[in-house]
Formats: structure tokens, C-alpha cells, sequence
């Protein structure tokens, strides 16, 4: 008798589990997650990621100013924000700053940097060449690879184009 | 006062790039990388049509420190390259453009690695 | 119909319990209940994976010495934790001559090494053994997660992985007594995010506490404290919720160990601890030392954990979890 009595309850539950459909569950934990605070968020990237630009516009103008071409004062900006950006990374204060700013220091050329450097330096336990060299661009990877494959696309187009039209 | 405006217009539109990519992060299940690689392709798009240099002449590094000018430079220099090298330079424009911050990434990166070690977090 | 809980008729006692922790683990509410810890988590080793294994190798040999055997009297070590192949037991391992299982249940290892520990024990056929398992925040991020000095942001829902090892020997002598063991099965309900764990592991909690429940002759009421493994903020809410709407009533006497372990109001943890270690050290150090001293009577302990890699969540699939379960109580 009570072996019936526990047959059923085990069907009961298993029942009592299908309460939870996997659907249904899905869309129950997603209404109820909390979500991230975006307007704090959005504020912060936008000011950090605003900063981090004017602090780019100055480093053109003073390049410029030092008498560097156009060109190659772009190109050095990149690299002292690239610079500072790892140093930071070093120093352990990248982090502290990103998980306030979010974008605002993803999106510019210092959260490039970041995902390279900090690669870097956690990965050296591993050695010098199977662990940085090897796992170097493990997160910044994908960046370069698709820059260059949707740069090359651009210019077979581009060189199709002036076959055509000269 | 123009370069008041200068340095405005570089805060908004660089702030403004950093939102939309946040907003991305927050609202769709996008992880960080997959925007990145959005970014750099809409980079390639949008100056690919024109429309990209408009915006680098107004907002200046505004829109050049984002990885969408990351972008702009790959465009910009497989352009330059097909003009002077034909369809060769649709393999060695992106990459020539963009070397000082790859190799700046690489270099300084290594460096880190060489002086600091990782830290717990506090 | 078999009553799927296994109830231990012998009652093996957990003798001892130790536990080594990390700096914010000390810094958090339980602080000084802990026995060992480490300023900067490096426990003087240079890499994460071997201050790890450093940790197990304190717990273990802190536990044994307290429970007053000799290594050699140890019949069996059960140890797991959180990283490929289960290396920072294995390291750890080497340095005592004592037989060695690993097992892996994620962040529910604790449990599962518990439970089994008390089986075999019970079943006579070791005298006595050592359980142990431990998380180590800096090396799981960076197998799971991101590189530790990488800039990114968590949502509200993550958990954070604590730095820590418990162990406990467990065998004929003590005042806390294993009575009941209830192994999980493994459930998935289709959760993808690896930043809601706590909603991946809840249903298989669910599904423990249902058929523990179903086939128990105690009520919750009959127990002092219920408390799950880490199942963060997040998760715990969920589990109340859903099994309220199942018509069993834990939110009275209901713990979460990821809740204890740190201040989720002053500590930047989001929806709490998870990680093998987590668990291990709040029963290492508040639950067990409670029972002992006849503060607590009866404790369901339900150890819960999320069972996938990055790679298979690279791959598009969800997250499997499972929650065993066991029953502590006090002479």
C-alpha cells in the first residue's frame, strides 16, 4: 500500500516538476532578473568615454602643434592612449575605472588595449611563449581578424568599382 | 571658440558612441567582444559609403579614438593602397594603416606582461 | 517505489572541519570564524592554480590535526574543485599518503563529498576519510571568465566565485551526525547566462527539496536551518518563490551560503559567493562548529552546482546543474 502511495506521489512530482517548463522557466528567471542599472551606466560611459576623447583631441593638437604631420599625430595619439591604457592595466587601475564606465572605456582604443595587456599579464604564468605569445589576442583577436576581412571585402569592391566606372 | 566647439563636439560624439555601445551591452544579450567586432565593421561600412569622414572632420577624435576609427583607418588605407597598387592593395592597405596600434598593443602589452603580475581584486 | 534517500543507519559524525579563505572572505560578515587566510590570496605561491592547491593542503592538514587522527588513519581523501581536471586537488593530494578520489559537482562538490564520505563510511567500509574542496577567485575567473585585470562590467544577477577551502574529516567520532543523504540529478531548464548561475542551479535545488520533501517523514518546519550552496541572491529568491507555488514553505529558517559569505551591501559581489569553496568554508566554519556546540539541531545542507564549461557555453548550450543534499544534526 504505501509503495502505491509513494508511486503516486512520485507522479505527482514529476508532475509537480513539469510546472516548470523549460520555456516557461526561461521567460520566468528573464521578467524577474534584475536589470543593469542603464541609466547610470550610460551616464558613466558617456562621460568617460567623452573624457577619454577629449583627452585624445589634445594629444592631436599637440602633436600637431609639435610640428608632426596630420597623419602620424593620429597615429601617435593611438599609441600614448594605447600606452597609458596598459600602463593602467599594469598598475591594476583599469579595471577599477572600467566596471563604472562600461563602454565608455570599452568602446575607445584604451579597451582595445586592455583586453591585449591584460591577456598579457595574466597569461605569463603559462610562459612567454605559449602563454602570452600564444593567448596575446585571445579577446582582441576577433577585432583585427574582422577589421581585415571586412577591409579586404572593402577593397575588392572598391577596386571592382573603378574597373567599372574608372 | 572654435576649438571650444571642437572639443565639445569630440565629447558628444565620442560619449555618444561609448552610449550606443552600452545601451547594446545592457539591453541585447550582445557580450562586449561581439559589439566590439560590430564596431569595427560599421568602422569599415560607414566610411566605405562616405559617411564616416564627415563625422572625423566635425568631431575629430571623437571619432577617431572609438574602435569605429579603428575602422576608418583599415577603409582609408585599403583605398589609398588599391589606388596605388590595384587588388594587392586590398590585402596590404587595413593592416599597413593600422600597424602603429597594433604594434603599440603588442609591444606595451608584452611590457606589462614583463613588469606587473596580476592583482586580486579589492 | 524505493525511498530514493539514502538514510544512514550507522551516523557517521563529522569529526573536524577547517578553513582557509581569502582576503574579502575575512573582510565579510563571517570574518573571524574562519581559521586560516591570506592578505593578497597569493598564499606565498606565484601562480593562482598553486595557491589553490596551497589552500586544500592547509585545510586538509588543519582539519586532520584537529580531529585528533593521524594521516595514516585516514582511509580516504575526497577532494574536487572548480578547474580543469581538477588539478588544485590533485597537487594539493600528492603531499599526503592517503588513497585519493577526485570528484567534480561544481559549486556542489562540498555536498557531494559530504554525502559520499558519510556513505562510505557508514556502509563500513572505510573507517574514516577526509573531505575537502576549495575555489580560488583569480583562477577560476580566468578559466571561465576574463583575465583579472580585464575592464569589463557585471550585471546585477553574477556571482562572485570565492577564494577558500573546506575540509572535513569525517569518521566514528563527534557530536555532528550525518543522517541522511539525497544525491541530485541532473536538471536543465534551458538558462544560457552564465551571469544568472543562480537561476541555472535553483530548479535543481527544486527538484532535491520536492523529492526530499515527498519522501521524508520531517517537514520543513522540523529543521533549524536549510541551506543551499550558493545559489547567490538571485537563485535563493527564485527557490522560495517557486516552491511556495509548490506549496512548501523554506523562506523562515532558509540560508544561502554565497548570501553568508559576504556583505552584499558593502562588498562589490553582486548576487553573492558561488564556487566550490564558498560552501566548504561557511560550513566549515559557521554551521559545523554550530551543530557542535547544540546551537543548531537539525541542518539540511544542499549543496548546489552549475555544470558546464565556457566551451559548451561557447557552443550555444545551456546550463545543467544539480543539488544534493544532506541531512546534519546534533547529538
Amino acid at each position: 500500500m504505501l509503495s502505491i502511495i509513494n508511486l503516486y506521489l512520485v507522479k505527482l512530482f514529476s508532475k509537480g516538476c513539469d510546472i516548470l517548463k523549460k520555456q516557461e522557466y526561461i521567460e520566468y528567471v528573464e521578467k524577474r532578473a534584475k536589470r543593469s542599472p542603464i541609466l547610470k551606466n550610460c551616464f558613466f560611459a558617456f562621460t568617460v568615454g567623452g573624457t577619454i576623447c577629449i583627452i585624445g583631441q589634445l594629444l592631436i593638437d599637440l602633436y600637431t602643434y609639435l610640428g608632426i604631420n596630420k597623419e602620424d599625430s593620429g597615429t601617435l595619439t593611438s599609441i600614448t592612449l594605447i600606452f597609458t591604457s596598459c600602463l593602467l592595466t599594469g598598475l591594476g587601475v583599469f579595471d577599477n575605472i572600467a566596471r563604472v564606465a562600461g563602454a565608455g572605456t570599452l568602446v575607445p582604443i584604451t579597451g582595445f588595449a586592455n583586453a591585449v595587456s591584460s591577456q598579457a599579464i595574466d597569461t605569463k604564468s603559462e610562459g612567454y611563449v605559449l602563454g602570452v605569445g600564444a593567448k596575446i589576442f585571445t579577446i582582441a583577436g576577433p577585432v583585427i581578424v574582422y577589421a581585415v576581412l571586412s577591409g579586404t571585402l572593402y577593397g575588392v569592391i572598391y577596386y571592382i568599382c573603378t574597373l567599372i566606372w574608372g | 571658440m572654435d576649438i571650444f566647439i571642437k572639443y565639445l563636439f569630440a565629447f558628444i560624439i565620442g560619449g555618444a558612441l561609448c552610449t550606443v555601445a552600452q545601451i547594446l551591452i545592457d539591453k541585447t544579450k550582445l557580450t562586449p567582444a561581439r559589439i566590439l567586432v560590430i564596431y569595427v565593421c560599421a568602422g569599415v561600412f560607414l566610411t566605405a559609403i562616405n559617411i564616416y569622414e564627415p563625422l572625423v572632420e566635425l568631431a575629430g577624435a571623437g571619432a577617431t579614438v572609438p574602435l569605429t576609427g579603428f575602422g576608418r583607418l583599415i577603409a582609408n588605407g585599403v583605398k589609398k593602397a588599391v589606388d596605388e597598387k590595384g587588388l594587392l592593395g586590398a590585402l596590404t592597405g587595413g593592416l599597413s594603416a593600422t600597424a602603429g596600434g597594433i604594434a603599440a598593443s603588442i609591444v606595451f602589452g608584452f611590457i606589462a606582461s614583463l613588469i606587473f603580475s596580476s592583482k586580486p581584486k579589492k | 517505489m524505493k525511498n530514493p534517500i539514502i538514510t544512514l543507519k550507522n551516523q557517521p559524525k563529522i569529526s573536524a572541519s577547517y578553513s582557509v579563505v581569502g582576503h574579502l572572505e575575512k573582510e565579510g560578515p563571517l570574518g573571524n570564524l574562519f581559521d586560516e587566510y591570506s592578505d593578497n590570496d597569493k598564499f606565498g605561491k606565484d601562480t593562482w592554480e598553486k595557491a589553490e592547491s596551497e589552500m586544500q593542503l592547509r585545510a586538509v592538514k588543519g582539519a586532520i590535526k584537529r580531529s585528533g587522527l593521524n594521516e595514516y588513519e585516514i582511509d580516504l581523501l575526497l577532494a574536487g574543485d572548480l578547474l580543469n581536471q581538477c588539478v588544485s586537488s590533485s597537487y594539493a593530494i600528492t603531499n599526503f599518503d592517503i588513497p585519493y578520489l577526485g570528484i567534480y559537482g561544481a559549486c556542489s562538490t562540498c555536498a557531494e563529498g559530504l554525502g559520499l564520505g558519510a556513505c562510505l563510511c557508514d556502509s563500513k567500509i572505510i573507517d574514516s576519510c577526509c573531505a575537502v574542496t576549495s575555489s580560488h577567485y583569480c583562477s577560476s575567473e580566468r578559466q571561465f571568465r576574463f583575465p583579472l585585470e580585464y575592464g569589463g562590467q557585471r550585471t546585477p544577477t553574477a556571482q562572485w566565485t570565492a577564494t577558500g577551502s573546506g575540509a572535513f574529516v569525517i569518521g566514528n567520532e563527534g557530536k555532528t551526525k550525518v543522517t541522511e543523504v539525497l544525491f541530485g540529478k541532473a536538471i536543465d531548464k534551458g538558462i544560457t547566462d552564465i551571469n544568472n548561475m543562480g537561476a541555472a542551479m535553483a530548479p535543481s535545488a527544486i527538484d532535491t527539496i520536492v523529492r526530499y520533501f515527498t519522501n521524508s517523514e520531517h517537514s520543513p518546519d522540523y529543521f533549524d536551518k536549510i541551506i543551499t550552496g550558493d545559489l547567490g541572491f538571485e537563485g535563493s529568491e527564485i527557490l522560495k518563490d517557486l516552491l511556495l507555488g509548490n506549496g512548501i514553505d523554506i523562506t523562515k529558517n532558509h540560508m544561502d551560503c554565497g548570501l553568508m559569505l559576504f556583505d552584499k551591501e558593502k562588498q562589490d559581489v553582486h548576487a553573492g559567493g558561488s564556487g566550490c569553496g564558498c560552501s566548504a568554508v561557511v560550513m566549515a566554519a559557521d554551521i559545523i562548529p554550530k551543530l557542535e556546540s547544540g546551537e543548531l539541531k537539525n541542518v539540511l545542507f544542499l549543496g548546489t552546482g552549475a555544470l558546464m564549461s565556457p566551451m559548451t557555453l561557447f557552443q550555444g548550450g545551456s546550463i545543467p546543474a544539480i543539488c544534493h543534499l544532506v541531512h546534519l544534526s546534533s547529538e
